[in-house]
């Protein structure tokens, strides 16, 4: 148990003490250590983007992130995204009703970049969108509909005046 | 995106023709679905599979001491652990074992497994197998695999013939002397992978009952109960295959028993834990399952007006280490030379040979889109030589409802002109084709696909529709979703039927304890099959509830519909009865559940896929395609500027789904068309990772405003509510569509895939030596 470090994490608002091994990606502490299944495990290099979560407000591809490198920081996954009274965050309806969402595998990833996409930049142009998101692999939809639905989202938030 | 969405139909329904979001986005965009390898089960172990590293080499010796004497390790098998039975599809071809016993055939076969406390442990067991081989000499090219004095990879196929096919429809001899004009040409294609995100990936559990569970990613969950059972040699039902959400399927090994799935059961039964395996990403680009690379020589007869004669093709695809079902693979790629232009005379000769690679098999339109891109090149080639404006020439030949074709498909629907025509308008062709600036250009590709095959094992669907005591439905069926939408469309036909909310319906996932059996989620099977299945069977549960309504409201149940939940009199719609009053009626007091079944098989129509005749499937779709590109002369780089595509699914019951699986596959065949290509050097993959193998991005496509898909509606009389496939179809003329619009930006004729910048700028160069004539 030498290899263990003390490690506390700040997750979807809440904090977590934990014993881990340094050498554990943020992916595998966020997976494993606190059940948060929502970033997904899929190439481990960094090419796919399903792992994808924000880091202060910026999108990381936590399997490339050690989970120390994380502390004090403000982790942001899936699931801290639209719960509560308020509901689902307009990115996710978009993307439910807009049909970007097959397999859902890279759905996560892609919303929480999304979502710091629109907070730097609430009217984003069409390039801006795919250039926002080309992090991000996607084999069911040819990426159609998930650019329709980041428009859809970023048109919706700034009716209701969101950020 | 102006897709057009069959609105002229829309309001005959309640639900169908409408676009209902994916019943299961509102969990996955919340994190909360449950793909294999997010759950974890008490005690539970981890396992890795040790892969040979050599192409072909008999096993002398394995020796596991050094590995199971490591901490944390709790038990490893091998191949002689199991039972030594092979399994497989087609009783012929099977070729699979669990691992390895005498041999191993390729680079990344199976040799020995680990279970451990963790990941770490596991990998590090493996380092310390020692397996102590004798190199073969192996083999990579289908040629060189046929010679004589070739090494033999399988002993049952001498010769490393692993399939093959010959059809001879009409009279090509004949069909070839009558033209006046005839065409050859040789076209290459190479090895993709499906690119699935989520990585193969179960849980295997053996009681000491001897009961086993499987939790796993499959998309044809029934095909692993068999072929688990058949490898272990013990009977089915034994097993229980417990579907996980899947993170895409695109037959890239979830519709089969994996070496995974094997070890992660016995490694179980071994340490009394469960079980898990998740592959890496380098193992799932390097292993089996793959698109056939294909050499396709193809021999083409016309009259002068274009019309077509005959056809002779030999294809040779490099099958790799396993068969797969390489015999449908062969198979399918001459019969759908049948279509969707009409063809009086075909030949073809396929073989599917034995390699040291990774083994090939299904993939997203499976062996089409490789001869599609072959046939539809050619015919822009035969259209240019006899003056042929490309649309022109697909017109003259197009298939037309009610045509049998020369291998015996009989056509009930197929608006193959109007996805032409529709193509054509939306890309303004008329206006483009000829008129482009230079190394910009435009062309048009078609295709065909099946909705669902003949096989010859299962080859039906059912499905069991339950109306509970609060007037919700419970939808069980064989079927699952892989991302397609299975999970709503299935729903909203029960929806449907019964007069209530696709919220109201629920779609479990497939548990082999529970639901119906069926061969699962392949071959653009589940709209149609299945759908039908979940059709009579919600059918069947109204008709139920209908005699018990008629019963309390005094009416014939000829007079009743349903609705909201409810069951109306038809002229009299103030008298009605909610749906949970009548259940609750029928199962508080008279004793009855209300439970609908359904099953739908397409007849008991055999075909030999050897000789090929026989119609395969109970309908059949065409599309069109239209792709603009623009070529820089400077780097070969080529750009899909615009992709206006047409398809008739039939009708389309969820407009929104249809646009997503055609838009899906359009995708996937441009990734072939430019980008993709699974490099193996002496076997060895030398790009596994999707750093280096690259699928197209969401930069490399066109602008919303320059795609479009229109749907063409043709409701097949045997389709549920009209409706025929739609996830494969739209991307079998895709990979012709880009190689026509390159000859036409650069004069530049692509019969190799990819269409890679460095093959483009050797074309450019080859076609300025021609312009600049012979060199003295």
């Amino acid at each position: 148990m030498k290899d263990l470090l003390p490690l506390s994490l700040r997750v979807n608002g809440e904090r977590h003490d934990l014993l881990i091994r340094p050498w554990r990606t943020l992916l595998e502490v966020l997976r494993e250590n606190l059940g948060l299944t929502g970033a997904k495990r899929s190439c481990q290099e960094g090419q796919c983007g399903a792992c994808t979560v924000l880091i202060d407000g910026k999108p990381v591809n936590s399997c490339l992130y050690l989970a120390i490198e994380a502390q004090d920081k403000e982790i942001l996954t899936i699931e801290g995204l639209g719960r509560g009274d308020a509901g689902l965050h307009p990115i996710q309806k978009s993307f439910a009703e807009k049909g970007a969402v097959q397999c859902g595998f890279c759905t996560a990833g892609l919303i929480l970049t999304t979502k710091a996409l629109l907070d730097e930049n609430p009217n984003p142009s069409e390039d801006e969108v795919r250039n926002g998101i080309v992090g991000h692999l996607c084999r069911c939809t040819g990426y159609f509909q998930i650019v329709e639905a980041v428009l859809d989202a970023a048109r919706e938030m700034r009716s209701e005046g969101r950020r | 995106m102006g897709a057009e969405t069959g609105a002229e139909a829309r309001d005959e329904y309640n639900i169908i023709g409408k676009s209902v979001p994916k019943k299961d986005a509102w969990l996955k965009v919340t994190g909360q679905a449950e793909y294999a390898d997010d759950l974890t089960l008490p005690g539970m172990l981890y396992g890795k599979l040790l892969r040979s590293p050599h192409p072909h080499a008999r096993i002398l010796h394995i020796d596991t001491a050094r590995a199971a004497a490591l901490p944390g390790v709790r038990a490893i098998v091998t191949g002689k652990d199991f039972p030594g039975i092979k399994y497989g599809n087609i009783p012929t071809t099977r070729d699979y074992l669990p691992l390895a016993i005498d041999k191993v055939r390729y680079i990344g076969d199976e040799v020995a497994a680990v279970a451990a406390i963790d990941e770490d442990t596991a990998e590090e067991a493996l380092d310390l197998i020692e397996v102590e081989y004798e190199v073969l000499p192996a083999v990579f090219e289908p040629e060189e695999a046929v010679q004589p004095g070739a090494p033999q990879i399988h002993d049952h196929c001498p010769g490393n013939v692993a399939a093959q096919s010959a059809f001879h429809f009409g009279n090509v001899d004949q069909g070839f002397a009558a033209s006046d004009s005839i065409q050859e040409d040789l076209f290459e294609t190479q090895p993709i992978k499906h690119g699935m995100l989520e990585p193969h990936a179960c849980i295997g559990v053996w009681e000491s009952t001897g009961r086993i569970t499987l939790r796993a990613s499959k998309q044809s969950p029934y095909v692993v109960w068999r072929q688990l059972a058949m490898g272990l040699g013990i009977e089915p039902g034994q097993i229980r295959v417990i579907q996980t959400v899947i993170g895409g399927g695109f037959s890239g090994g979830k519709q089969e028993a994996m070496p995974m799935d094997f070890c992660a059961v016995l490694l179980s039964k071994k340490t009394r834990r469960p079980v898990k395996f998740v592959h890496a990403m380098d193992e799932v680009l390097s292993i089996g399952h793959m698109r056939h690379p294909m050499k396709i020589w193809l021999r083409t007869g016309v009259k002068k007006d274009g019309t077509l004669l005959a056809q002779h093709c030999q294809l040779t695809a490099n099958g790799g280490a396993y068969s797969s079902i390489g015999q449908f693979s062969m198979y399918l790629a001459g019969a759908m030379l049948n279509l969707p232009y009409r063809l009086p005379n075909i030949k073809y000769e396929a073989r599917r040979i034995y390699t040291n690679n990774g083994f090939c098999g299904a993939l997203r339109g499976h062996t089409i889109p490789q001869i599609c891109f072959a046939r539809d090149s050619q015919l822009d080639m035969i259209g240019e030589k006899l003056g042929l404006d490309p649309v022109e020439i697909r017109l003259r030949n197009a298939v037309q409802t009610g045509d049998t074709t020369a291998n015996g498909f009989r056509i009930s629907t197929f608006g193959f002109n109007e996805c032409i025509e529709k193509a054509a308008e939306a890309s303004h062709w008329r206006e483009k084709h000829g008129k482009l600036s230079k190394y910009r250009g435009i062309g048009i590709g078609c295709g065909s696909l099946i909705c669902g095959a003949r096989l010859m094992g299962h080859s039906a669907s059912s499905a069991e529709v339950r109306v509970q005591e609060d007037g919700t439905v419970l939808l069980t069926t064989g079927s699952t979703d892989v991302g397609q939408g299975a999970d709503t469309v299935l729903s909203m036909i029960a929806a449907e039927v019964l007069g209530v909310e696709v919220d109201n319906v629920r779609f479990p996932k497939v548990d082999t304890d529970m639901t119906p059996v069926d061969p699962g989620t392949f071959g653009s099977r589940v709209t149609f099959w299945t759908g039908n299945a979940v059709k009579l069977a919600a059918e069947d549960a109204r008709q139920q509830l209908a005699d018990i309504a008629a019963q309390k409201l005094g009416v014939d149940p000829k007079e009743l519909v349903f609705r909201n939940r409810h069951v109306f009199i038809r002229n009299d719609p103030r008298q009605g009865v909610a749906l949970k009053e009548l259940v609750r009626w029928a199962e508080f007091r008279l004793g009855k559940m209300i439970t609908g079944r359904g099953a739908y098989a397409a007849g008991e129509e055999l075909i030999d896929f050897r000789t090929g005749y026989g119609n395969i499937s109970p309908a059949y779709t065409p599309s069109a395609c239209v792709v603009e590109v623009e070529v820089d002369p400077e780097t070969g780089q080529v750009t899909v500027v615009g992709i206006w595509g047409a398809d008739d699914s039939g009708f389309p019951l969820n407009p929104m789904a249809v646009k997503g699986q055609v838009l899906g596959a359009t995708v996937m065949c441009i990734g072939q068309a430019l980008y993709e290509n699974l490099i193996r050097i002496q076997g060895q993959v030398m790009n596994p990772s999707f750093r280096d193998y690259k699928m197209p991005l969401a930069t490399d496509l066109p602008k919303l405003a320059n795609v479009e898909h229109r749907n063409v509606i043709t409701r097949d009389p045997a389709g549920p509510f009209g409706a025929k496939e739609a996830g494969e179809g739209a991307g079998t003329g895709v990979i012709a569509a880009v190689a026509n619009a390159i000859y036409n930006a650069t004069g530049v004729r692509m019969k190799n895939l990819p269409m890679s910048p460095d093959r483009i700028l050797c074309g450019l160069q080859e076609l300025q030596k021609e312009k600049n004539g012979p060199q003295k």
